[in-house]
């Protein structure tokens, strides 16, 4: 009940959340310099051609009359029409969506193997030189962004090794026999592991540049867990039993060790999908921050407040899904 | 024989070094499908409304599915296209054009006068969403009659047949429009053009298949993908990756690194586009002697070849040597001597220097902000103390449509039929929202040119413009910006000057 009542309270307060980021993005993105109208009027255009395209577009009345049109609207499932696609910005949103998801999801997993290897590397060798280089390429790793990550791996495997596709989502002549734009998660699902091999070869890049700098995260926040979890006492009582040093990090040690990690991990996830915006230009791979630049210098006003609304969505639910998970596991919370 | 560990570490990286170099070498010798790395992503396929309908960038790929009414050739001069023959009567009160026979849509169609008629009819329509209304509404009462078309001047304009090969000047299909629809024709475009839609992938690709019916002969490459990679350095390395084939607008520097190696070839030829500084008429810039002080301590040809690695030819006004108005006789020499003294003359020197702001971009055309840059460095020599301040280029707009930009800023102008009316006309004439220079006798000088019917009195009229605005130093032209374009050796590239990278021009070869 007590859950229930807590659950209820939650998805109200995210309620708001999502008002108070629509309301804001808004009124922002109206009063940044740089109108959609500037940008389309072409060389001759008379005032009146200025306050016709204004009227067709919507610009002709005051933001708050602006914002309750646009609001009623997004009430009853219509979030306008994209400027620049001519299309339902809900539809365009939805459909990229996928893509972005996708491509957070497998620079996680590859963040997660990297970092869980480094982290029980490390640990296992803590002392050694192994563990001082390991710690200096997580350091030049953090410290280098998603986008020069990106760069480096296009030269290595798009310019000098050439074994990987820079750009897209997708080979241009392969026919796609999807319903849904769950491109890599439906090639499983179909069994079409020749289109699995071009989806993913296509996606290992950006998803590397992006992993690369979690992975390090990764690495030390658990490198550090594991070593403090090392000295504890039934850690010592299992190396009293004779267990192989190995044995005891992976069975008693990282048991423990891991459950920060994962949290954070569940933290990054949502960060990720937000930060893919630069890497997913880089390698144009059609993704919502991709289309989320050109929304951007295009002043696409429906468009930008369509993702970021949907972007707001996306994060508030799975906090909320987190949270919920965090009560219904915690018997302290679930009974109140 | 004895291996020693050095040896067999050698070995193993010359090996190494051997197999990345053979997989490197890109698979340029039998192209089946041409794919062209191109810098930026097509919105809509709409080509005659919303704001991708006038943005010069993606003409190419719209001219690659769909016909204007007139064609255009490289060197921007008209051709026969869908239209085989227009003009005017005598006194330019009608108009009248000819249908080409025998064009077909990419539905199997046949491409008809009441297609035109319906084109001009819909372009003129401001409900339609064209932002070029002001040109279709110059003509009306259009009618068809077999392959030819008559209708009534409205409104003279001497440009309206030259925007029949210019932005939104294309045709669409009548019954297949009102058949599926803004959206559905959003989902699946048909045009007239020497390429068919197969597959289209926003922010990612357009994969276009040869028309095999078109009228202009079918195009040599079966099958073209175009692929949008809007980063420079991801395009570099499509092309020297063997990802692609042809790609465009490159960093001069990687322009000439690629073609000097022996797998790709180059090709740089001056286009339309030109680099400028707006001139406001605002104080300081109400100052003659600062004006003209400012456009003579301008070293041009240092800057083109200092940043742009000498690719650029430098402008005296805004007309280019491609335009009709061009006037080789108008200069406006670098002499800092000479700006010096003028800025003398008004109490100004670089002990008392004259203050004002410099609005550029910053790398959203090549090296712009660092022209720029070298342009203050140029001006602090005589005595003027410019700050510069970066902005986007949709701030750039905003604040030119309500005149309210510094006194001098960082623009590029496209002006693809070379018409002046397009160029210092509009960048120039007071009332327009382009221009921010609002004096009256300019006004006075261009307002009779609009309706201008004989056609060597207008141009002779906008040469006497550039004369005026280049004598009072109104504004400051810069460069003619050339077109880096690398392809594979395999194709061979037509340069067009619109800066349209065109695939119906690409040849094997």
């Amino acid at each position: 009940m007590q859950l229930a009542r807590a659950f209820l309270i939650r998805l109200l307060t995210t309620l708001v959340t999502l008002f108070g980021v629509a309301v804001i993005v808004f009124f922002v993105i109206r009063v940044v310099p740089g109108n959609p109208i500037a940008m389309m009027l072409p060389p001759g255009a008379s005032d009146a051609d200025v306050e016709r395209l204004k009227a067709l577009y919507g610009f002709d009345k005051s933001i708050p009359q602006q914002f309750i049109i646009w609001l009623s609207g997004v009430l009853h499932g219509d979030f306008g029409t994209s400027i620049t696609r001519r299309q339902p910005v809900l539809d365009l949103v939805l459909n990229r969506l996928p893509a972005t998801i996708e491509l957070a999801g497998m620079a996680l997993i590859i963040a997660t193997i990297i970092g869980g290897f480094l982290a029980l590397t490390g640990t296992r060798l803590r002392g050694t030189k192994t563990e001082a280089a390991i710690d200096v390429g997580s350091g030049m790793a953090l410290s280098i962004p998603d986008f020069l990550w990106g760069l480096l791996l296009i030269l290595l495997f798009g310019v000098l090794w050439p074994v990987l596709d820079i750009s897209g989502r997708v080979t241009p002549s392969l026919q796609l026999p999807f319903t849904t734009q769950f491109y890599l998660t439906e090639s499983v699902l179909r069994l079409r592991f020749d289109l699995w091999r071009d989806i993913a070869g296509h996606m290992l890049m950006p998803a590397l540049a992006l992993a690369i700098p979690l992975s390090a995260i990764i690495g030390q926040l658990l490198k550090q867990s594991l070593k403090e979890t090392m000295h504890l006492d039934y850690v010592t009582l299992a190396r009293t039993k004779g267990y192989g040093e190995n044995h005891v990090i992976l069975h008693e040690a990282l048991r423990n060790a891991i459950l920060p990690t994962l949290t954070l991990i569940g933290v990054q996830f949502t960060f990720l999908i937000g930060g893919t915006v630069i890497v997913e230009r880089l390698f144009s791979y059609e993704g919502l921050g991709n289309m989320a630049i050109d929304a951007v210098i295009n002043r696409d006003l429906p468009l930008i407040q369509g993702i970021v609304v949907v972007f707001a969505l996306l994060f508030t639910l799975i906090n909320l899904a987190v949270d919920m998970c965090y009560a219904l596991l915690n018997p302290r919370l679930r009974h109140g | 024989m004895q291996l020693s560990r050095r040896t067999l570490l050698q070995l193993s990286a010359a090996g190494a070094a051997l197999s990345v170099a053979s997989v490197a070498l890109p698979a340029f010798a039998a192209i089946d499908e041409l794919v062209i790395a191109y810098n930026v992503p097509l919105p809509s396929w709409d080509p005659t409304t919303g704001p991708s309908a006038v943005n010069p960038t993606i003409q190419a790929i719209y001219l690659s599915v769909f016909d204007r009414f007139i064609g255009q050739k490289p060197d921007l001069k008209p051709e026969p296209g869908i239209l085989t023959e227009w003009g005017w009567n005598e006194d330019k009160t009608k108009i009248h054009m000819t249908v080409r026979d025998g064009v077909k849509w990419h539905d199997g169609s046949a491409l008809t006068a009441e297609d035109v008629v319906w084109s001009l009819q819909r372009a003129a329509d401001e409900k339609t969403g064209n932002p070029i209304t002001f040109i279709w509404s110059t003509i009306g009462n259009l009618k068809a009659e077999g392959n030819k078309i008559t209708g009534d001047v409205v409104r003279f304009d001497p440009t309206v047949f030259m925007w029949m090969y210019f932005l939104t000047g294309f045709v669409m299909p009548k019954a297949y429009y009102e058949k599926v629809g803004a959206e559905g024709f959003e989902k699946a475009p048909i045009g007239s053009g020497p390429y068919m839609v197969d597959k289209f992938e926003p922010n990612a690709f357009v994969r276009l298949k040869a028309f095999p019916d078109y009228w202009g002969g079918k195009a040599e490459f079966e099958t073209v993908t175009i692929k949008f990679v809007t980063d420079p350095a991801a395009r570099v390395a499509e092309v020297e990756g063997g990802n692609a084939h042809v790609t465009l607008e490159i960093p001069y520097e990687e322009y000439d690194r690629l073609k000097g190696g022996d797998k790709l070839v180059g090709t740089a030829e001056p286009i339309s586009d030109i680099g400028m500084i707006f001139i406001n008429d605002i104080d300081p810039m109400l100052d003659a002697n600062v004006r003209k002080a400012a456009v003579m301590a301008v070293d041009k040809q240092l800057i083109i070849d200092r940043l742009l690695s000498g690719y650029g030819v430098p402008i005296d006004t805004l007309e280019t040597p491609d335009y009709t108005a061009y006037d080789a006789s108008i200069k406006t020499p670098y002499d800092p001597a000479a700006a010096a003294e003028l800025l003398k003359a008004s109490g100004y020197g670089p002990d008392k220097p004259v203050k004002f702001t410099i609005q550029t971009t910053k790398g959203f055309k090549p090296k712009d902000y660092e022209m720029v840059q070298a342009i203050v460095g140029l001006w602090r020599k005589i005595g003027i103390e410019a700050e510069i301040e970066v902005y986007e280029i949709a701030k750039h707009y905003e604040l030119r449509a309500a005149d309210k930009l510094a006194p001098m800023a960082f623009y590029n102008w496209g002006n693809s039929i070379g018409d002046p009316t397009t160029s210092t006309g509009f960048a120039m004439y007071g009332p327009s929202p382009h221009s921010v220079w609002d004096g009256k006798d300019l006004i006075a000088m261009i307002d009779p040119l609009w309706g201008e019917k004989d056609e060597d009195k207008r141009i002779a009229g906008w040469k006497a413009v550039d004369k005026f605005i280049a004598d009072n130093a109104l504004v400051l032209p810069l460069l003619q910006y050339v077109q880096p374009i690398i392809a594979a050796p395999g194709v061979i590239v037509t340069p067009h000057k619109s800066g349209a990278l065109l695939p119906y021009l690409m040849k094997r070869g």
